[in-house]
Order: structure tokens, then C-alpha cells, then sequence
């Protein structure tokens, strides 16, 4: 599938050339949310070629930049379109778009419109003038949610073939035979894998604001270790021994440190991490990480095959 | 509702108020209003609302804002530190 739209000069509803001239990328969504969102009016919109890249993402890589805007401008020869000189951009093309120096080059005075195309109605219906809410980018729940299966999908073929790699380590380890110490393995290890990581993908993005801690690792770490540990005492039976305790240990360090590495990586999906900020979480968050996972491992490995362990 | 806000202390956001002339581009670009105008001035309100996104710096005509922009992503602070430039998520390692 295609999810880029052709550069250029568009038309929404019966534009003239006192219309207003809106600039997106050539993203196909960005450019499906704009028609979407003007609806009824009558405007000509600007498509940049960012790549199929939406505003915020090639703002940031330049490609929907003053250059590309510059060009964009002199190819469609928009002023010959219209008669006034004004471009309303979307807020957030503001990282890659200098104003002064497209109004400098092209003549045209550049106007922020509204972070959401949802609000350009009620900007331009405004005059032109965008509230206080119009200019914040939030990062509720919906918008939370909306992000989460990307991580999913991106995670999940590394994080089963962990899963089944403890399942067979499990299985090789078993005195009673390959089955049976696979199955026991898989119904903790496999299992603490699987609940960690939707601990760290799926948790943390949802319960972000309420989670305790402000690097996302922590959080991470807050929540998968509960989910962790709760998943772990959910064995039935008697007394099951030191050296089943010992892997019930290292089980809640790993699931632990997965948790917290997998919500560390959601801070790319965010609308308000800077990148200071993650180079600081990750130098302490990333060794620490690898630490417990070593530690982790080690003693997971040792309670499986020190004499007395029985599968 | 208050946006939530990441790390204290880190941002590298300066405004030098000596070369602001007042245009008012910073605190419209801002998407997290870092930013005020007072006395016809820009001035930082919360500096650790900052994402560094750098789009106050690039529309400041007198480069009176300074900001090491990038990307708050770890993936690419990964890709950064593996070596991988082919990724999806790239910063500059030189940064």
C-alpha cells in the first residue's frame, strides 16, 4: 500500500484566490486528516514532499523544512494562485520550518496554524488566531493508546522467540524428561516474559501519568516487578524448596529489568521527552539493566542445574 | 490539566534576553508554552517543560534562543550508540 500523496498544489471544497493556502506533508493520514478537518470550507493546501513522513516526524529530520517549502512554493507557483501572501502552517512544522526566512525568500508570510487540523475551523473561523489549548500538544489517553500496538508489533517477535528459548532451556534442564521441565518453565519464565513485556508496552504508555517516577524506566520498573511478583505467587502448593525460590528471584529481576527497558523505548512514542532527558535516564537506566538481566540469568541458570535442583 | 512533564533540570534551553526584540515566534511555535511574553519580552516560564524540539531557535530572527535539539527517543539514542544509521530512528552520535 501507498501512503503517500503526489507534492503539490490542492484544492478543498471551491477555493478562490483570496482562500486560505494550508501546508501539510505528503504523509496520506496528515493529508486525509486535513481534508477531513476542512470539510465545507474552501481552501487550496500545499502538500511538501517529506517522503510519506508526517509533519512533526520529517519537521524534525528537516524534510519538511523551510527549503522544501521554499521550492514547494516557486514549483506550484502558488502566488499566482492567490492573490494574498500568507501560508498557515501546522504548529508543529515549526522544528523544521523558519518563518522569517520563508517570507524572506518567497515572500510569503508564514502563519502557525493550530498543533491539531481538527482546530483549523475554529482557527480560521477566529481570524486566524489560535487559543492557548490550540497551541498545546497533550498526550491523553486516547492518543496513548493509539501508539501502543506500533510497540507491540515491533517487540513481538523478539520477545517470543525469548519466551520460547527459557521454554526450551527449561525443558533441556528437566530431570523428568524434556516435557515436563518445559512446561513448568514455560508456566513461569515464559509467563513472567510475557507479562513484563506487557507490563513495559502496553502498561506503562496507558498508566504514564499515574505511574510514580518521571524516567520512564522507572516506571517501568515499578510496574512490571508488581506484575512480576504477583504473577510469581500465584503458585499453588506447599514449601517449593530454596533453590525454586532462587529462580523465583531471578524470574522477578529480569521481568523487572524487561519491563523497564520496553517502557524506556516508549519515550520515542511521547509528545514531551527531551533528548537530554533520555540520554540522562539511559546512562544510568540501560547498565542497570544489563546488570540485572546478567544477575538475573545467572541465577536462574544456577537454580536450575546446582545439585539438588529436581525440574 | 497540566501537561506532564519528564526529567528536571535537564533541558538545554537558553534565552538570551539581550537579543530579544519581542516578535512573540517563540511562544507561538512552543507546543509545550515554555514560553511567555512579559513587558513585551520573552521569557522562559518552564524550562523543564522543554522538549528540545527546536522550533523557538530556528524562529528566533536574532538567535536569541539556543537549544541542542533532537529527538527524546531511546531507540534512536540506541541505533546512535550500536553504530546503525539505517534505522528509523536516527539522531546524530556526533551530537
Amino acid at each position: 500500500m501507498r501512503y503517500t500523496v503526489v507534492p503539490g498544489l490542492y484544492g478543498i471544497g471551491n477555493p478562490d484566490r483570496q482562500s486560505p493556502v494550508l501546508v501539510t506533508a505528503n504523509y496520506k493520514l496528515s493529508f486525509d486528516h486535513l481534508r477531513r478537518a476542512c470539510d465545507g470550507l474552501d481552501a487550496w493546501v500545499l502538500v511538501l514532499d517529506t517522503g510519506g513522513v508526517n509533519v512533526w516526524c520529517a519537521a524534525g529530520k528537516g524534510s519538511f523544512g523551510t527549503d522544501e517549502l521554499a521550492h514547494r512554493v516557486v514549483e506550484t507557483g502558488v502566488d499566482m494562485v492567490v492573490d494574498h501572501r500568507r501560508l498557515i502552517l501546522p504548529q508543529l512544522g515549526a522544528s523544521g520550518v523558519a518563518a522569517h526566512l520563508v517570507e524572506r525568500r518567497t515572500g510569503f508570510e508564514v502563519t502557525w496554524g493550530p498543533v491539531m487540523a481538527a482546530d483549523l475551523p475554529a482557527f480560521l473561523a477566529a481570524g486566524m488566531s489560535a487559543t492557548p489549548e490550540m497551541r498545546r500538544k497533550r498526550f491523553g489517553l486516547c492518543e496513548r493508546a493509539t501508539v501502543v500496538p506500533v510497540e507491540l508489533c515491533s517487540a513481538a517477535a523478539p520477545l517470543l522467540a525469548a519466551a520460547l528459548a527459557v521454554v526450551a532451556v527449561g525443558g533441556l534442564a528437566g530431570s523428568s524428561g524434556f516435557q515436563a521441565g518445559a512446561l513448568t518453565e514455560a508456566a513461569r519464565g515464559g509467563v513472567v516474559v510475557l507479562i513484563a513485556a506487557l507490563a513495559g508496552l502496553v502498561g506503562v504508555p496507558l498508566l504514564l501519568p499515574w505511574l510514580p517516577g518521571r524516567a520512564f524506566s522507572v516506571k517501568g520498573a515499578v510496574l512490571g516487578g508488581v506484575v512480576t511478583a504477583v504473577a510469581l505467587s500465584w503458585r499453588t502448593g506447599g514449601d517449593p524448596g530454596w533453590l525454586l525460590r532462587l529462580g523465583d528471584v531471578a524470574w522477578l529481576i529480569m521481568g523487572t529489568a524487561l519491563s523497564a527497558f520496553l517502557a524506556m523505548n516508549f519515550t520515542g512514542s511521547s509528545t514531551f521527552t527531551s533528548l537530554s532527558g533520555v540520554r540522562r535516564e539511559m546512562r544510568l537506566a540501560v547498565p542497570l539493566e544489563i546488570a540485572a538481566v546478567i544477575v538475573g540469568l545467572a541465577l536462574w541458570l544456577s537454580s536450575l542445574w546446582l545439585p539438588g535442583a529436581g525440574g | 490539566m497540566r501537561d506532564m512533564v519528564y526529567l528536571r533540570g535537564v533541558a538545554t534551553l537558553e534565552l538570551d534576553s539581550e537579543l530579544c526584540i519581542g516578535c512573540g515566534s517563540c511562544a507561538v511555535v512552543c507546543p509545550h508554552a515554555v514560553f511567555v511574553m512579559a513587558d513585551d519580552l520573552a521569557r522562559i516560564t518552564d524550562r523543564d517543560a522543554c522538549m528540545e524540539c527546536g522550533a523557538c531557535a530556528l524562529n528566533c530572527e536574532t538567535e536569541a534562543i539556543t537549544v541542542r535539539s533532537g529527538v527524546g527517543c531511546a531507540a534512536a539514542v540506541l541505533n546512535a550508540a550500536l553504530g546503525r544509521t539505517d534505522a528509523c530512528c536516527c539522531i546524530d552520535p556526533g551530537d
